[in-house]
């Protein structure tokens, strides 16, 4: 039978076969002649891939819905792939983070528009990204349950650019500079937010739980 | 936070400070109340974010997704990206879906062919080593994590690869252990374990052996692959060194794997 072991299931789809449990899987070892045809595919296995799950933790920490994470981190893994030929080896988490953040901004510029709420003016780029981040309208139960869920319970109630600042620094451990060039402003201005984000986190912590965590 | 020295201590904290600086922000703690107060809170902090942020890894589901829509991508970055973002999600036929599906189905057709016929899959194997080895030779290609010490580069596979292999600094027989990395390969993470042998370098590969398959010694490209098991793992090394330093090490290896597994002797 083939081979698909599904807790290692591989990226590059050129030979599928079905594992015993239904999903599809790929036999890397039979793909490697295939894949040497095409140098950037063995580029984009070797230094993008490894980096899925941080891809995938990152879009949930923005979108903070499991299944919008999905279609984002879907959305990003395919783009990178298009434009494999810009990246750099050394920060290719950063490089893949940062296509998640932009696929992130543009899904939310578009629900914007559909929604025909006029887009904001152009502001300083410190507030762009609040002011993108879809109106928190009127949330029933189930949707809050499900955000809290998704990026955790104190986690999902800051607002977008303290989450993101908080899950590439705290869970990702990313360096100042990686961070900022996933969020695409200067490293004096992710550290000022960083400290924001921490106060902010500290403080909804505390509300959430009343005693400080030790 | 009223301290003007409070962004330098969360630099401090968060390891982004150099040695000199973070001198002057140790001194700067021992008289500072609210910046001690503060790398308290700072750490309390990163506990909580770790313990409220909900762990999540790829769900089976998404891979495949991800795996089917990357199938239909032709090779990447060669053709010009202008094309309607959403119809690659949400408009697509259902002709080219039965289309889609019938090249899926061939394909699987093909890989079954494929695995009973053995030397096609023994040489795929040696490419891809041969691949990874001479990838690795790119600048800033080699290493993942730099370190003589096997103390630090056995430690690091245990969150970068699937398995965990025998590493030892060999430098009194001529085997300097460079530092170790990991590669996709043989469909799981392997662990690399890099060593310098005067001026060749030599990435010994690890992953769990298949029984089935016992891959055999071999040449490509001018690369010697030298294959051998100990437990269940497979390693194989491969250089441009000659054979006899590239058997060498496999014999270390060999003798410490039975080290390991024999404490006293």
């Amino acid at each position: 039978m083939p081979e698909a072991d599904p807790g290692a299931i591989a990226f590059i789809p050129s030979i599928y076969c079905r594992a015993s449990d239904g999903t599809y899987g790929i036999n890397r070892v039979l793909l490697r002649s295939d894949i040497q045809m095409n140098g950037n595919r063995v580029r984009f296995e070797a230094l993008v891939l490894p980096h899925l799950d941080a891809a995938y933790r990152f879009a949930i920490g923005l979108s903070r819905s499991r299944a919008d994470a999905e279609d984002l981190v879907q959305d990003a893994i395919l783009r990178a792939y298009r434009s494999i030929e810009t990246l750099r080896a050394a920060d290719a988490k950063a490089w893949l983070l940062t296509i998640v953040r932009n696929c992130f901004l543009t899904a939310c510029a578009r629900d914007k528009k559909r929604a025909t709420v006029p887009l904001p003016d152009q502001g300083d780029s410190e507030t762009a990204d609040a002011l993108i981040e879809p109106s928190p309208g009127p949330e029933n139960a189930s949707m809050q349950q499900a955000r809290q869920e998704a990026v955790g319970r104190s986690m999902s109630k800051l607002s977008m650019e303290h989450r993101q600042v908080l899950i590439l620094r705290e869970i990702e451990e990313m360096s100042y500079s990686e961070i900022a060039s996933v969020i695409q402003l200067p490293i004096g201005t992710v550290m000022s937010r960083l400290a924001r984000a921490r106060t902010a986190f500290r403080e909804q912590w505390l509300t959430d739980h009343g005693e400080p965590s030790t | 936070m009223t301290c003007p020295e409070a962004l330098r201590t969360q630099a401090y904290f968060d390891a982004e400070l150099d040695a000199l600086a973070a001198a002057e922000i140790e001194r700067h703690l021992e008289s500072c109340v609210d910046c001690r107060a503060l790398l308290q809170d700072l750490q309390r902090t990163r506990i909580a974010i770790r313990r409220d942020f909900a762990e999540a890894a790829v769900p089976p589901s998404l891979t495949a997704r991800i795996a089917r829509s990357l199938e239909r991508e032709p090779g990447a970055g060669s053709r010009p990206r202008r094309r309607p973002q959403e119809s690659l999600w949400r408009l697509r036929s259902f002709w080219t879906g039965t289309f889609l599906g019938g090249a899926g189905a061939l394909t699987a057709a093909a890989a079954l062919a494929l695995l009973f016929w053995m030397p096609l899959r023994h040489n795929s194997l040696l490419d891809s080593l041969v691949t990874e080895h001479v990838d690795s030779l790119l600048p800033g290609h080699l290493i993942g994590v730099e370190s003589t010490d096997r103390h630090t580069v056995k430690p690091w596979f245990a969150g970068h690869a699937d398995i965990s292999p025998l590493v030892e600094d060999f430098s009194a027989q001529g085997f300097v252990l460079v530092g170790g990395r990991a590669d996709y390969l043989a469909n799981q993470r392997t662990a690399v374990i890099v060593y310098q042998h005067g001026r060749h370098i030599i990435n010994v590969f690890g992953w769990k052996s298949d029984l089935r398959f016992a891959p055999r010694d071999a040449t490509r490209n001018g690369y010697h692959l030298a294959f051998w098991t100990v437990g269940d793992l497979q390693y194989c090394a491969v250089s441009d060194a000659s054979w006899d330093d590239l058997h060498r090490l496999e014999r270390l290896f060999r003798d410490l794997g039975a080290r390991e597994a024999n404490p006293t002797h």
